[in-house]
């Protein structure tokens, strides 16, 4: 697209309301990857390449990497991970940070185990404890987004105050117990829930369904309006990838033990698709998610568009928070408890990581939602990898690192080849 | 031409604390007229400007809109009344592709707050169409990947797009090269040929003479000329922009008449 001038012409030679015609077919098909990649945008395919390069390599260096079970404790390990990565994602799609996230996290796992507690008086239901887990941790992230977004301190200030604050009040409450041991099943549910294999494969089916529709819903309205003609080969390849893909996960699940009893899909597995799901669909189909990229590509234009930008950034935050609260109660519930130390580690960066290795811009306006779930993965599976290989935790860390750093330098690179392109 | 203007200001006075930006301002523009707004820097342009966009609310004098005294408070005002500004620097965001930015903030949706992208990609097209805007080969490309003349296009069709009455575009060529500039000049006559209210502000009295019918000349915050374009030169222009004294008195506006500065 290296067009010298505006040239404007005679309406008779005017650009058609069919738009652009994309070829049909295979070789379509080919040679759009190829321009894809030529002008920069790699998509999913660094991370696709990367992850077949990670699983063959464990799978030939550890022997119990390649097994059902082990791709069940996988999807276990990687979905608080996935859950505070969506949050990063939106964050980050709007230029700000939220480092609060980790603690705040803590202090919704903290919540439920005080909620659930036996015989401290005000023990409910493991449901509405987690109900006002989320409701809480919303609260906090719409204190930091108005201290952000009305008051304008820098969220960087804003969340480190929060990350500082909300690991004060988990030490103080833990202090005397040291932890609180979750005995509610409901909640422990979220990473031990194992679904039968009838109805995991029934739930393989809806999502195929579900997308199988949604798809052909959009093929058809474009067609309506008579704007652009998709490639019905991409169409098609994609509808099989998803179904492949969710089915071929139940497959494996289904096929998993522990100790001689059959596990089956996980439940934590379709809580992370699920969010995937409906945040990419907030963020890609509705006004709040285009008004999320609008202020994180220009918040000065958004504003004179008649956008409310403080809201939106209030909203993100909210987000971010109630996000990372969902992922601290499935990461509680994967060791049935919550200590001293919950919140700390690796939580806080590993989920910024994530999202910066699926491809999300620092500087905001850039990126997917599942950025989060591909990042939270890749950094799953390789410590999980290092780990069954016997590696040490300080390996674990530095092969985290150079994976991030590979990812963002790729991308730049990309980016650059893209600037020079002329795009 | 004795029809009513679309838009008149009487008397507009605005100051900022102890600058008196704009001194009893009167300006008009018609229905299908492009009218240059045209001044040294810190002429008071861009003030001007603003209160008319809603930016700023002048201290005193009238704003007339279809012949009636109306106050605009805010953009929103502004948008309402079909007064839309395009920025010299643009106000697109370039991570956002073509319909996307045609529909910042306006997007079509339904009660889900859905967005309805088939739609306004049609509509995008077809406004394109329109001003025969058709180097951009595909509005779903991101902005960041425009032109500067093909940016200043989809400014200017996204200020068009909604039923507007009254464009302004600020310094609308500063930024492009010769050939861009020539079709974003096309595009302007265009916008007057097709009836609406076109107010360009510009330093270049080139692309002023090449496009506008009328010019008004501001210096110092106060008008200090009207001319038709056609009866006037650029040294006349040039003359009132450095040396301009002011062609009314106060409260009486009928002084105001088309002419030259003596």
């Amino acid at each position: 697209m290296s067009t010298a001038g505006v040239e404007v012409v005679g309406p008779s030679q005017g650009q058609g309301a069919s738009g652009e015609e994309e070829p049909h077919g295979l070789a379509g098909l080919y040679r759009r990857g190829l321009d894809n990649v030529k002008s920069g945008n790699l998509g999913v395919l660094p991370i696709a390449l990367g992850m077949v390069f990670i699983v063959v390599f464990f799978g030939f260096k550890a022997t119990n990497f390649f097994t059902a079970t082990n791709f069940v404790n996988i999807v276990i390990q990687m979905a608080g991970t996935a859950m505070l990565a969506y949050g990063v994602v939106f964050v980050l799609l709007l230029g700000e940070i939220d480092l609060s996230i980790s603690y705040v996290a803590g202090i919704g796992a903290l919540t439920v185990a005080e909620l659930q507690l036996p015989g401290s008086g005000h023990q409910i239901n493991g449901l509405i404890a987690m109900v006002c887990a989320v409701a809480i941790c919303a609260v906090i992230g719409f204190a930091q987004g108005s201290i952000v977004a009305r008051v304008g301190v820098p969220s960087f200030v804003v969340t480190l105050a929060g990350f500082m604050i909300w690991q004060g009040v988990i030490l103080q409450r833990l202090e005397q117990p040291g932890s609180i041991i979750i005995q509610d099943r409901w909640i422990n549910y979220t990473a031990s829930y194992f679904f039968s294999h009838v109805a995991g494969w029934s739930i393989a089916a809806v999502i195929t369904g579900v997308y199988g529709v949604t798809v052909a819903g959009g093929v058809l309205a474009n067609r309506r309006a008579g704007v652009r003609v998709e490639n019905i080969g991409l169409v098609l390849a994609k509808m099989l990838g998803v179904t492949a893909a969710s089915f071929g996960t139940v497959a494996i699940c289904n096929h998993a033990y522990v100790q001689g009893t059959p596990l089956g899909l996980p439940l934590a597995g379709v809580i992370v698709v699920f969010f995937l799901v409906v945040l990419t669909f907030l963020a890609k189909r509705t006004t709040f998610g285009r008004h999320v990229y609008a202020v994180g590509g220009n918040a000065e234009a958004a504003r004179r568009a008649g956008i409310s930008v403080p809201r939106i950034r209030i909203l993100v935050f909210m987000i971010s928070s109630s996000m990372a609260a969902i992922g601290g109660i499935i990461l509680a519930a994967n060791v049935n408890s919550v200590d001293l130390n919950f919140g700390g580690g690796t939580l806080l960066l590993n989920s910024i990581a994530a999202a910066v290795i699926g491809g999300v811009s620092l500087f905001g306006g850039r990126g997917e939602v599942r950025a989060g779930f591909l990042g939270a993965l890749v950094i799953a599976t390789v410590s999980n990898g290092l780990n069954t290989a016997g590696y040490a935790t300080g390996i674990i860390y530095e092969v985290t690192g150079v994976i991030l750093l590979l990812a963002v330098t790729l991308d730049t690179i990309a980016r650059r080849l893209q600037v020079r392109s002329g795009r | 031409m004795n029809e009513t203007p679309l838009l008149q200001l009487r008397g507009i006075t605005k100051s900022f604390g102890s600058v008196q930006a704009l001194t009893e301002v009167d300006f008009e523009v018609r229905s299908g007229e492009v009218m240059a707004l045209v001044g040294d820097n810190g002429a008071g342009k861009s003030t001007l400007i603003k209160c008319v966009a809603g930016t700023h609310a002048a201290d005193s004098g009238q704003i007339l809109f279809e012949g009636s005294e109306v106050h605009i408070h805010g953009p929103k005002d502004a948008a309402n009344l079909g007064i839309e500004v395009v920025y010299q620097d643009l106000a697109l965001c370039d991570n956002l592709d073509v319909v996307q930015n045609m529909y910042l903030g306006r997007e079509t949706h339904d009660r889900l707050q859905r967005l309805k992208e088939p739609i306004m990609e049609q509509r995008t097209a077809e406004t394109l169409k329109s001003l025969a805007v058709t180097t951009i080969s595909s509005v779903r490309q991101p902005v960041a990947t425009l032109s500067g003349g093909q940016r200043q296009s989809v400014a200017v069709a996204k200020a068009v797009q909604w039923n507007s009455k009254l464009v302004i575009l600020d310094e609308p060529t500063a930024a492009l090269g010769v050939a861009q500039t020539e079709q974003v000049l096309e595009l302007v006559r265009r916008l007057g040929h097709q009836g609406l209210a076109v107010v360009i502000i510009s330093h270049n009295l080139h692309d002023v003479f090449e496009t506008a019918t009328r010019i008004t000349v501001l210096r110092l915050g106060r008008n200090v000329g009207l001319f038709e374009r056609d009866k006037t030169t650029q040294q006349e222009v040039v003359h009132a922009i450095t040396a301009g004294a002011p062609t009314k008195v106060s409260g009486i506006p009928e002084t105001a008449a088309a002419g030259a500065t003596p």
